[in-house]
């Protein structure tokens, strides 16, 4: 059974890079539709995280915090 | 008090030693190098850093590392050098850095460069002119007050023979006197909050407002200028013609003009002691009783200008200085001569008191 | 079912904002993590005096919960000599680009390291000035389109070769501890993560200079998306500047 994990993203801070949707091993993050107040599309995450930390390690905004069981 | 037989460039050393300097940074360079020769071996001596750096460059930013940390600081060189630090010297006055900066000048150019910044923006700095070793040991000690008080470079001109003259001198006695404490300092955010010390803007985190804290910068300017305007004069009673001096020269100047009296000319004095803060408001007040000014420098004409300013008209001012080097170029020229000095003075008088005498 | 969640991962305690006007996929925000992360680690917080240059990396001393010394391009080694010197048992550590530090500042972090000074430079290297928009410095690389080689790329007749700074610095006896990293990929933050830690405990232990090299990712003036940069790296970048210890290192492969 996988643990469980999960991110928070600060989606008003993030620029849009997409770069932690290129690094997630099981790609559960995918750009949103809408932008935020700065016009940036921000990640969107879907299920099957596995608390890798990644994300977080690549995001040049610090958007992520990361939990795990 | 005990006097000690010093060359200038050690007095003025020692002195920045007792006023409880305790990093230098130099180059050599003609003739400001023996204040860098005695730094190498005293600041050891009292826990202190010397660095021979090299370049000027290096020189002036180590000496921003070491006052950014809250330790008195100082360099020094020639105008040459003083040139390669332009961008830095403007910078720490943004930085609110104080330090001592000593031009050991070649003659008089470099009075422009001192007193209206040879840097970017809108900086100053405070600029004392001493014309004897010992008042160049006063001034020093003096210099590191200022330099804190105001948070501020303080510049001291000397040159090429204060640095090699040698009298006998006394050190000003601290009193017990500390440096004041630097809680603005850098140092590590020991039991505080972190700050920055920058020329950008604020030291505050979070918001840098490089607007107001420039602002409030060129505010500090007209309230030093207001509060360290400094100069002495003599024999000005009833003198009719007041001859303007700084520095060595002034000296010459002093003996000439009691060679000028000696002869029956009605001459005095003023010598400016701070050039930036000029003291404008003195000798507007001088220019009142005399029927002119007679501006004596080493150079092609740099503080008359500041006179002009402080006397807006009122006397006629003339220049009876100008360049002078002996072979070297370091500025002991023939015009230093006290003869050539009361020519000059005779020449001053002549044109502008000795026809007018049926005038009363 | 749900065990309770525990927070791994967070930005670091010493970082006062993320918000900073850096580019989208920039580099140099995930150098700054890795060094914010090690000074708290190394509990360094109340010793530590950064001496900052002048970059794009300048808008972070605003947000960083250490005493800093803004310092004018190019002369932050000089600085920090100043500093470790009258305060020889604070953490000093400079942060400086590669147009502040190879361009501008390329004597003053030579003499810095043959005189052994015992501060810790650290090379935020991205082959461009970012700043001012994107023009060759020293270590832009032949072939590199930049603002002022837009037509040919560097090439080596007109514009030069690039200077291996670390490799330089390798060279004098002055230095302890000479390495290089780079931020492109998780693997190569968490090698960073590493020579970071080796170049401080050098100072730590008063072994003398170190200097750490870190290449940065900078999209905009590579002309590529974020998602690019790291093949960028890869292809044209690290070629020149190999990721590896150069002096000093201690660790155990």
């Amino acid at each position: 059974m996988r643990r469980a994990a999960t991110v928070t993203i600060d989606v008003e801070t993030c620029k849009g890079c997409v770069l932690c949707v290129e690094v997630c091993p099981p790609k559960v993050l995918v750009m949103s539709e809408l932008t935020n107040t700065m016009g940036y599309r921000y990640p969107l995450l879907l299920d099957g995280c596995t608390g890798c930390e990644l994300c977080y390690k690549i995001c040049p905004d610090f958007c992520f915090e990361v939990y795990r069981a | 008090m005990t006097r000690v037989l010093l060359e200038g460039s050690h007095a003025i050393a020692e002195a920045a030693i007792q006023a409880g300097c305790r990093f230098y940074a130099g180059y050599p360079i003609t003739p400001s190098t023996e204040i860098l020769e005695y730094m190498s071996h005293r600041m050891p001596q009292v826990g202190g850093v010397c660095m021979n750096a090299e370049s000027e460059i290096e020189a002036i930013n180590m000496v921003w590392g070491a006052a950014a940390c809250g330790v008195r600081a100082m360099i020094a060189s020639t105008g040459q050098g003083i040139s390669l630090m332009q961008e830095s010297l403007a910078e720490m006055a943004n930085a609110e850095l104080p330090c001592v900066v000593v031009n050991m000048m070649r003659g008089q150019g470099d009075y422009f460069q001192a007193t209206r910044g040879g840097g970017h923006g809108d900086y100053r700095h405070i600029v004392l002119s001493p014309h004897t070793v010992q008042e160049g040991v006063d001034v020093v000690a003096l210099a590191f007050e200022l330099a804190d008080r105001w948070r501020n470079p303080v510049d001291v001109l000397g040159d090429f023979l204060l640095g090699h003259t040698a009298e006998a001198v006394a050190f000003p006695s601290r009193d017990g006197r500390e440096p004041p404490a630097k809680p603005w300092a850098a140092t590590g955010a020991r039991g505080r909050r972190a700050h920055n010390v920058t020329p950008l803007g604020s030291p505050e985190k979070l918001n840098l407002d490089p607007g107001s804290h420039h602002a409030a910068i060129a505010a500090k300017l007209p309230r030093i200028a207001a509060a360290e305007q400094r100069h002495e004069t003599g024999v000005l009673d009833d003198a009719e013609i007041a001859v303007v001096a700084f520095g060595s020269p002034a000296r010459f100047v002093k003996y000439a003009v009691r060679v000028c009296r000696e002869r029956g000319m009605r001459v005095g004095w003023f010598r400016p002691i701070s050039l930036w803060p000029f003291p404008a408001d003195a000798l507007a007040g001088v220019a009142t009783r005399v029927r002119a000014l007679a501006v004596f420098e080493q150079n092609a004409g740099q503080m008359i200008d500041d006179v002009r300013l402080a006397v807006l008209g009122r006397v006629p001012v003339v220049a009876i200085g100008g360049i002078s080097h002996d072979h070297s170029g370091f500025g002991v020229g023939p015009a230093l001569e006290p003869d050539h000095i009361v020519a000059r003075i005779a020449d001053a008088y002549g044109q502008h008191v000795a026809s007018r005498t049926t005038e009363g | 079912m749900d065990a309770a969640l525990e927070k791994v991962s967070a930005k670091p305690d010493l970082l006062l904002s993320t918000k900073h006007s850096l580019c989208p996929g920039c580099g140099e925000p995930l150098a700054l993590r890795t060094i914010l992360e090690l000074v708290q680690e190394l509990g360094l917080r109340e010793r530590t005096v950064c001496v900052c240059g002048i970059g794009c990396y300048t808008a972070f001393p605003s947000i960083i919960d250490v005493d800093v010394i803004q310092a004018l391009h190019g002369r932050a080694p000089s600085v920090a000599t100043g500093a470790k010197r009258v305060l020889p048992d604070r953490f000093v550590f400079t942060l400086q680009g590669d147009g502040d530090m190879v361009s501008e500042g390329l004597q003053e972090i030579v003499h810095s390291a043959a005189r052994g000074e015992k501060f810790t430079a650290v090379l935020l290297n991205n082959g461009v000035f970012g700043e001012t928009g994107g023009h060759m410095t020293a270590t832009s690389v032949l072939g590199q389109k930049t603002k002022t080689t837009m037509e040919t790329g560097r090439v080596a007749e007109r514009h030069g070769y690039p200077i291996r700074i670390a490799d330089v610095l390798a060279g004098l006896d002055g230095p302890a501890y000479v390495a290089r990293g780079a931020v492109h990929t998780a693997a190569a933050i968490a090698w960073t993560k590493r020579i970071l830690r080796e170049a401080f405990e050098a100072q730590l232990a008063g072994r003398g200079f170190s200097f750490v090299e870190i290449l940065t990712m900078c999209p905009t003036d590579w002309y590529v998306e974020p998602s690019e940069s790291a093949d960028w790296v890869e292809t044209n970048f690290s070629g020149t500047y190999p990721l590896r210890i150069l002096k000093g290192g201690m660790m155990v492969r």
